[in-house]
């Protein structure tokens, strides 16, 4: 079955690849450019790579099937274009058999602000790869898996019944070339990168960005997606740009920026021909990659533990909270929160905390962020600077000139933990850039959702940011909830006592409890029975009945999402009366605090 | 190819008299390199038995075959210059098309004959025309022109509405105007609508489509014909060229597919980029350096083939390129990217490369927003000229054939919505099904913002100001353009979803701008001029009024704004235009707005005990430029409560399938409001008119009862407004009793919310339109008066304590008096020149 794309054995080769890729052995058999440096991965081998989509460039067609003449032979052979860069010799560019088909091409890049935890525990589960030079233990190994060899070959078996003879020596070719990479390379890639711009979203990023080439179904991907992708690797240097392709007359109509900015060398940012790529809930990598549904074993064992862990993180937080048990409580709220729904414009599930006096010495807040990194996933330290808001790129802005998205640090994955710092924040003259980033965070926190600048015009992105303040004061930023940090610690001993909570690092199996804790319990399904709403509703008209001001329909907003909160940090999975009126006895405490700090700054309450 | 242009400016009539040249030129353009992307969709038509120089066949060769028994295969595969009809008609040159490529050469015919013989020539060889098509295509010459040229002739379009058409007679045949407005004009160029093409000749609409190369020249060569034969003695700079427009091939850059490849395309979109000029040589002048003598090769594919021996003395590799002597046209890149509308969500825009050539360089702007119809193509990279290895990659850009702007109407004022939002019949059925509800109204109010609780006045109000009433022109009487668009106010306590409701509308309709008065200026909401940093020109960037023409500007905590920037607003609100003076630009835009604004009241908390003017502190001359002006304030009652916590929990809660179920689709809710904008143009009815005059009598009565004025002219706009909304609301081409009803109505509400004096309760007009009661004015001039009295009483003092004062006319008069009354009062004396205040002491003047 050689006669190009209909024959649909490339739908089946597809279908082979995705079926092997569902079963979690092979998932991890898979070496990942995330872990494993580029020099030492195969060209044309399958990798994956775990990624953020920042930036879609436009559609481009290329040669589906072709054919090419050997001028020795005569003979004409038609060869199939796709998963693959360049075309072989000699094509025959009047050939009838041509198929033009449709790719589109993402550049990606390693999720922004992935915390080193993250890094370090996907890495331990790594594959080293085979290469020509690998320990020839390892080697084996990968060799005598059957399932895994299958898979590597398989696209080269498809090839060899077009291309023959030629697949061979290309392989060969490949193998070289790896070699010759590998001792030329330098191992520190990011050095080489230093001046070219590879967009990350976030300042002092490192890691390897791609272009992810999409045969099929991209209207399906959303920009800021987070994706495992599996593909096949190729780091061809003639798809690189360089000042001799300018010869071409066709091609000086693309300015030199657009062409750096869309062929960058391979040996950077590599190629991956995307064959399967599974949107990731999470990029936990203690939790089971799939869906929690999937996993009732492993549900019902960690919902069990819940409350356990609950309490211990309650305590740890506690501790760093300066013995404020009130405030730990609603950090840990905040940390599970999650949009999961929008109506019309209002985002449901957002719960941005305000965190405010704050002490300022003993940079208390950059510990507490410290604290925060060691747990979630992804997280970003913004400190709210004069200088930072006036000079910092948050929302990432069209450039025409080089006709790409350049990406901004509220470019975020979902789920990302924004620690805004306004302790850092002094007196000052805010400028144009500075107001408008700061509305952006305003509009950040208020919609979850970021206008990212098209020049032209503006276009919206919705987002799922977990926002936390840190303030002496009020927030000059809205937020859903405030709650004003009351030290148990006399002053005289908080130099002291701040050094102190960050000696006794917390053992890596009580912390890989919390972070498994904390990523499990935002990921819970939620519900509320028809009785509790009966009296929860009841409840709302018997608190405005006694003072109709003490409880405005957004106060119930937030106790509302705050009950919901409050039972999956439980591992409920519905509302009980008796979370209910802890809710609201959260809310109490909170509020009754605010009284007796009432700020009479003239702002909005 | 060097023998036809040895002589300069031969590309004329001479080509079949010479046959032994294009004999040996045929096989220099395999048409098979030309029509590679399309091969797939005409390999049906591929197999004919023939070689390719015997396929070319056209009603000239057709009348050659019947002067002599059989073709002559040496004379036959001849090449035509397909960017322009060869025939010179009467001196009149031809010009280059660039736009259809770079590939001009096609085998072809050359069309000798005379316009008229040519006709009679294809009449008669009809059928031998038929089968004898262009290579690769389906197209046959003499039936395509003669086809193009009837279509010329007969093609009439009674209802046609474009401006284009504007000062024709519909009712004849409309190309013939336009040719006719060439002769006179002189400009060469025909704009063909392709819908026209359509509705006349299906089957020629589609070789159009599909073989945009071929065809286009064809119709060249007929309007020429057609054109030098009716107006003889019209001198044009060159020579008629066919620019179609309108396709309906694409639409949308993001359906692009590799099946567009070489066919006619019409996209939208935005310009982003535009190149500098690129001179391209058309034609190369190559020169002798031995014998000095020159020739001219054309450029074919971007290669020029460079002649190796001198014709004349036989030296070889003695020719040189002279530039300044070689034929250049103009190119230019531009970069379109897909229009915002245009997107799904969550996506980035795509980009595409356009080429504009000759006349159509510099024709648009970044910024601009077109339609672009020209020829898709596809070009295959080379990676490096050496290397044999190609990139799989095509490069892809469109030719442009013609442009044109989508929002160039904005320049004629009277014209309706620029957008022309077009709706599929099922649509449109399903949109007047809903319509034809007797609670349209109602269900519409209420899917607006449904998560948003109740204030459905409030809800139904903004329903109104999206439809809008219907735009009057009165500039012949001197009053000029009646405000169509209805403003609302929004005040009251923070926390009452008043943001939410403005970014609902925001997000609801196509032209919405949202700004928050905190941090807008008065720039900022205006226009500004910057100075391109590319181009160095100044450039006029608008402002978020002027970027809502046709659409509502948001604008939030509206009390927040600076003075200046508020009055920026008056002019606006009222004469929907803006007026610029600033670097040397003076210019007035349309800002035919309507304006949702939302304010806080001064003291945090709503006062129920001041007025509307008390409470957000703004100066009532803006009020009065509000249609409806609505409080939303917290009802406290305990069924409101009941009904509100469950919606609440409920918003939160319940699947996003149950929450569809209960509400209209925020899309159909666009359609129907982008339908009845465009299409629904209601008028007031005899009892509509009297039922207004009845109710606006009816308010000025109110008032005068008491003695004041209760209602102005502004208020009586307002009804009218709201009313023709309503009309619209229904789908109603007339305004009716109900729709007057309707308004009166939601006009008294409103104004029961916001006009209400708090002193006596009665419903005060003149709270918005001077900011103060009427009852309070009344006050303020009996406590003058008896302050004047008090310090009448008192003799000659020239200065007195301001407290003293304040404390004896206490305790002389019977109501209570505040000190800011007195203040008042203080000032009313102020202003009459009787006293004046200076700190702590009262000073008389008299």
């Amino acid at each position: 079955n050689n006669n190009g794309a209909d024959s649909g054995w490339e739908a089946k080769a597809v279908e082979f690849f995705k079926d092997h890729l569902k079963e979690k052995e092979a998932r991890t058999l898979v070496p990942s450019l995330n872990d494993v440096p580029l020099h030492y991965l195969k060209p044309n081998s399958l990798v994956k790579f775990r990624c953020l989509i920042q930036d879609m460039f436009d559609p481009e067609f290329y040669m589906g099937v072709y054919e090419t003449v050997d001028p020795r032979l005569k003979a004409k052979v038609l060869r199939c274009g796709k998963y693959r860069d360049v075309t072989e010799c000699g094509v025959d560019f009047n050939s009838r058999n041509t198929v033009t088909a449709e790719r589109q091409t993402f550049y990606c890049v390693p999720v922004p602000g992935e915390n080193t935890w993250v890094k370090d525990i996907s890495s331990q589960a790594r594959v080293v790869p085979s290469t020509s030079y690998a320990p020839s233990r390892q080697k084996r190994s990968y060799e005598e898996d059957d399932d895994m060899d299958d898979m590597d070959t398989q696209p080269q078996k498809q090839r060899e019944t077009h291309g023959g003879s030629q697949t061979h020596s290309e392989q060969h070719h490949g193998n070289g070339d790896c070699k010759r990479q590998e001792t030329e390379a330098p191992s520190n890639q990011t050095a080489s990168a230093s001046h070219l711009d590879l967009n990350f979203p976030l300042p002092g990023e490192k890691g390897p960005s791609c272009l992810v080439k999409v045969y099929q179904d991209w209207d399906g991907f959303k920009l800021n997606d987070v994706l495992e992708v599996f593909g096949i690797l190729s780091v061809n240097h003639t798809t690189s740009y360089s000042s001799s392709s300018l010869l071409d007359p066709a091609d000086s109509m693309e300015t030199a920026e657009e062409q750096r900015v869309h062929c960058p060398p391979a040996s950077l940012v590599p190629r991956l021909h995307m064959l399967y790529a599974k949107p990731l809930p999470h990029n936990n990598p203690l939790l089971p990659p799939t869906g929690l549904e999937d996993n009732s074993a492993f549900l019902s064992s960690t919902l069990s533990e819940m409350a356990s862990v609950r309490a211990e993180l309650l305590a740890y937080f506690t501790h760093v909270l300066l013995g404020d048990a009130l405030a730990a409580e609603y950090l840990i709220l905040h940390l599970i929160s999650t949009v999961y729904a929008r109506r019309d414009v209002l985002p449901l599930g957002k719960f941005t905390l305000n965190l405010s006096g704050c002490p300022t010495a003993a940079s208390y807040t950059e510990r507490l962020y410290q604290i925060i990194q060691q747990l979630v996933p992804s997280s970003f330290y913004l400190p709210m600077s004069l200088q930072n808001m006036n000079q910092m790129r948050l929302v990432p802005k069209k450039d025409y000139v080089a006709n790409r998205l350049v990406s901004g640090a509220l470019q975020l994955a979902r789920n990302t933990s924004l620690f805004l710092d306004e302790t850092q924040l002094e007196q000052g003259q805010l400028d144009t850039t500075g107001v408008r980033n700061v509305t952006a965070l305003g509009n950040l926190i208020s919609w979850q959702k970021v206008d990212y600048d098209f020049n032209y015009h503006q276009m919206e992105f919705p987002c799922n940011i977990n926002v936390v303040i840190a303030s002496e004061g009020r927030s000059l930023l809205p937020s859903d909830c405030q709650i004003r940090l009351q030290s148990q610690v006399a002053p005289a001993h908080m130099d002291e006592y701040l050094s102190a909570v960050h000696m006794h690092p917390q053992a890596s199996s009580q912390l890989n409890k919390f972070r498994m804790y904390l990523s499990v319990a935002r990921q819970l399904d939620y519900s509320i029975s028809d009785e509790v709403t009966k009296s929860v509703e009841d409840d709302f008209v018997d608190m405005r009945k006694d003072d109709p001001q003490s409880v405005s329909a957004e106060d119930f907003h937030r106790l509302l999402v705050v009950a919901r909160l409050l039972s999956l940090s439980l591992g409920q999975t519905s509302l009980s009366t008796d979370t209910w009126s802890r809710a609201k006895h959260l809310d109490m405490l909170r509020t009754s605090r605010m009284e007796q700090h009432k700020c009479v700054n003239g702002n909005e309450p | 190819m060097s023998s036809p242009t040895s002589t300069p400016g031969g590309r004329k009539r001479d080509r079949n008299t010479n046959p032994s040249t294009p004999s040996s030129d045929g096989p220099t353009s395999p048409p098979s390199q030309r029509r590679r992307g399309q091969d797939s969709s005409t390999g049906d038509l591929m197999p004919m038995p023939t070689s390719p120089a015997t396929d070319m066949l056209s009603p000239a060769a057709a009348q050659d075959t019947s002067l002599f028994s059989s073709p002559r295969p040496s004379v036959l595969p001849n090449e035509v210059d397909m960017s322009s009809p060869l025939i010179s008609v009467r001196g009149t040159p031809a010009r280059q098309r660039a736009d259809l490529g770079s590939v001009r050469k096609a085998p072809q015919v050359d069309l000798q004959s005379e316009p008229a013989g040519a006709d009679g020539a294809v009449a008669s060889e009809s059928n031998a025309g038929q089968r004898l098509v262009i290579w690769g295509t389906d197209v046959n010459v003499g039936t395509c022109k003669e086809k193009f040229q009837r279509f010329l002739q007969r093609f009439i379009d009674p209802t046609s509405t474009e401006d284009e058409n504007a000062g024709l007679d519909l009712n004849e045949p409309l190309y013939m105007q336009k040719l006719e407005e060439i002769s006179v004009v002189g400009d060469p160029v025909l704009n063909v609508n392709c819908l026209h093409v359509q509705s006349f000749d299906a089957e020629l609409y589609r070789q159009l489509i599909c073989y945009p190369q071929e065809v286009i020249p064809t119709f060249d060569m007929a309007v020429n014909e057609l054109f030098f034969e009716r107006f003889p003695d019209s001198i044009l700079e060159y020579q008629i060229q066919v620019r179609p427009y309108n396709a309906l091939k694409t639409r949308n850059m993001r359906s692009l597919n590799p099946e567009d490849i070489d066919q006619l395309i019409t996209i939208s979109g935005m310009v982003i980029r535009t190149s500098q000029l690129i001179p391209e040589m058309q034609e190369a002048f190559f020169q002798c350096h031995v014998c000095a003598y020159s020739t001219r090769v054309e450029v074919d594919r971007g290669r020029i083939a460079e002649p190796a021996v001198c014709r004349h003395c036989n030296t070889t590799h003695s020719l040189a390129l002279v530039h300044n002597r070689s034929a250049f046209s103009d190119k230019q890149m531009v970069k379109i990217q897909e229009s915002p509308e245009d997107m799904p969500a969550g996506q980035t825009p795509h980009t595409t490369v356009v080429y504009a050539h000759n006349d159509l360089v510099d024709k648009v702007q970044p910024g601009d927003r077109v339609n672009i119809t020209g020829i898709y193509r596809a070009v295959p990279m080379r990676v490096n000229p050496r290397q044999s290895n190609v990139k799989s990659v095509y490069k892809t850009h469109i030719d442009a054939i013609h442009f044109r702007k989508t929002d160039e109407k904005r320049l004629h004022g009277l014209d309706e919505d620029a957008e022309q939002k077009l709706f599929t019949e099922d649509r449109v059925q399903t949109l007047k099904e809903l319509a034809a509800k007797p609670d349209v109204y109602e269900r519409l109010s209420s899917a607006l913002a449904p998560s948003i609780y109740e204030h459905e006045d409030i809800k139904k109000g903004i329903l109104l100001q999206l439809f809008g009433g219907t735009r009057k022109d009165f500039s012949q009487t001197g009053r000029g353009h009646f405000r169509a668009e209805v403003n609302i106010l929004l005040c009251g306590d923070p926390g009452t979803s008043k943001s939410q409701l403005l970014q609902y509308v925001y997000n609801l309709v196509p032209r919405g701008q949202y700004t928050s008065g905190k941090g807008s200026s008065a720039v900022g909401l205006t226009a500004y001029v910057m100075k391109d940093p590319e181009t160095r020109q100044l450039v006029l960037q608008t402002g978020a009024l002027v970027l809502s023409d046709n659409g509502i500007c948001c604008i939030d905590e509206f009390d927040k704004m600076s003075d200046n920037t508020r009055s920026v607003l008056h002019e606006v609100m009222e004469q929907q235009t803006l007026s610029i003076a600033k670097a040397g630009i003076i210019c007035q835009l349309n800002a035919r707005t309507a304006v949702l604004a939302a304010a806080n009241p001064v003291e945090s908390q709503w006062n129920p005990k001041k007025t509307t003017i008390e409470n957000i502190q703004l100066p009532h001359t803006l009020l009065s430029r509000f249609d409806l002006i609505f409080l939303m304030l917290d009802p406290q009652d305990e069924a409101y409560d009941r009904r509100l916590a469950h919606h609440l929990v409920s918003l939160y809660y319940q699947s996003e399938e149950q929450m569809e179920e209960e509400f209209l689709d925020m899309a159909v809710l666009r359609d129907y409001i982008a339908y009845a904008r465009t299409y629904i143009n209601p008028r007031l009815s005899e009892e509509a008119s009297q039922a207004l005059i009845e109710a606006y009598v009816d308010m000025r009565k109110i008032g005068s009862g008491r003695g004041m004025v209760s209602a102005y002219p502004r208020q009586l706009e307002s009804l009218i407004r709201l009313a023709e909304a309503h009309a619209k609301v229904r789908f109603s081409e007339k305004v009716e009793t109900i729709d007057v009803e309707e308004a009166k109505r939601l006009h008294r509400e409103a104004l029961k919310q916001s006009a209400t004096d708090p002193r006596t309760g009665f419903v005060d007009i003149s709270i918005l339109t001077t900011g103060m009661s009427a009852t309070a004015r009344k006050r303020k001039e009996e406590v003058a008066q008896a302050l004047k009295k008090l310090i009448q009483s008192k003799g000659k003092t020239p200065a007195m304590k301001y407290q003293q004062l304040l404390e004896d006319l206490r305790g002389q008069s019977e109501t209570a008096i505040t000190r800011e009354l007195f203040d008042e009062a203080l000032r009313a004396l102020a202003d009459e020149d009787y006293l004046t205040v200076t700190g702590k002491t009262v000073r008389l003047l008299a």
